[in-house]
């Protein structure tokens, strides 16, 4: 079974992503949206901790990115996907996990 | 596929109720269903009719008053987050003797039985909080 997870809150604020992280199986996917973004910007501790997790996929949300203006900052290996994406990825996953 | 959505927070409190209808408007542009949005603790807010944003701002009732519209959405508001906030329909006005009443046209009233239905029988279901 897969989940998708979401994590809103920026990590530099609150430690739901580290829970997410802690928990989420390989195979699963966590998509940062809202505040959650700042999680894949480049160049900080929170980015090697992604950079380190193997067998998860990460993505982010494009508007949201763009909306902070991170979108040129965004880390390595992480995809960014459109509220279209955000759509596939809760259908293409069993279950969705907010993690809030 | 059908998707039900749980909305937590209310509107122009931080960005859930926008983010919930950016998704609800990207499903359906893409064919899936949604089945219900249940509009659960402070995520009642979003269903007063009172509300007066600025003109050049969003309004977040009426852009989900116009999707229901369009796409005869169900919108249920959790009737006892909605009593403790101060939002009702007609129905509680005269059964509470309240003078007024405030929900916005395209929302119902109802419990929390609404939601455990919902996450029985759609697909999947997507919590927007604070």
């Amino acid at each position: 079974m897969s989940l998708l997870h979401t994590v809103n809150k920026s990590p530099f604020e609150s430690n739901t992503l580290d829970a997410c992280l802690n928990l989420a199986k390989s195979g699963s996917t966590v998509l940062l949206i809202e505040d959650g973004v700042y999680a894949a910007t480049s160049g900080n501790a929170v980015a090697d901790k992604i950079k380190n997790t193997s067998g998860i996929n990460f993505c982010v949300l494009g508007p949201d990115a763009q909306a902070r203006g991170i979108e040129g900052k965004l880390a390595e290996g992480i995809k960014v996907v459109d509220y279209e994406g955000f759509v596939d990825l809760v259908a293409e996953h069993d279950a969705v996990q907010a993690w809030l | 596929m059908k998707f039900a959505l749980q909305i937590n927070e209310g509107p122009y409190q931080h960005q859930a109720a926008d983010s919930a209808i950016q998704f609800t408007k990207a499903a359906l542009a893409k064919g899936h269903e949604i089945f219900r949005v249940f509009f659960y603790h402070d995520g009642v807010n979003n269903a007063t009719r009172l509300a007066i944003p600025p003109q050049d701002d969003r309004n977040i009732t009426q852009e989900w008053v116009k999707l229901q519209k369009e796409h005869n959405l169900d919108l249920v508001v959790c009737i006892a987050a909605a009593q403790r906030r101060g939002l009702i329909d007609e129905d509680e006005m005269n059964r509470q003797g309240k003078d007024a009443n405030n929900i916005s046209e395209g929302f119902r009233i109802s419990g929390l039985g609404q939601l455990i239905e919902a996450g029985i029988e759609a697909d999947r279901l997507i919590v927007f909080g604070a």
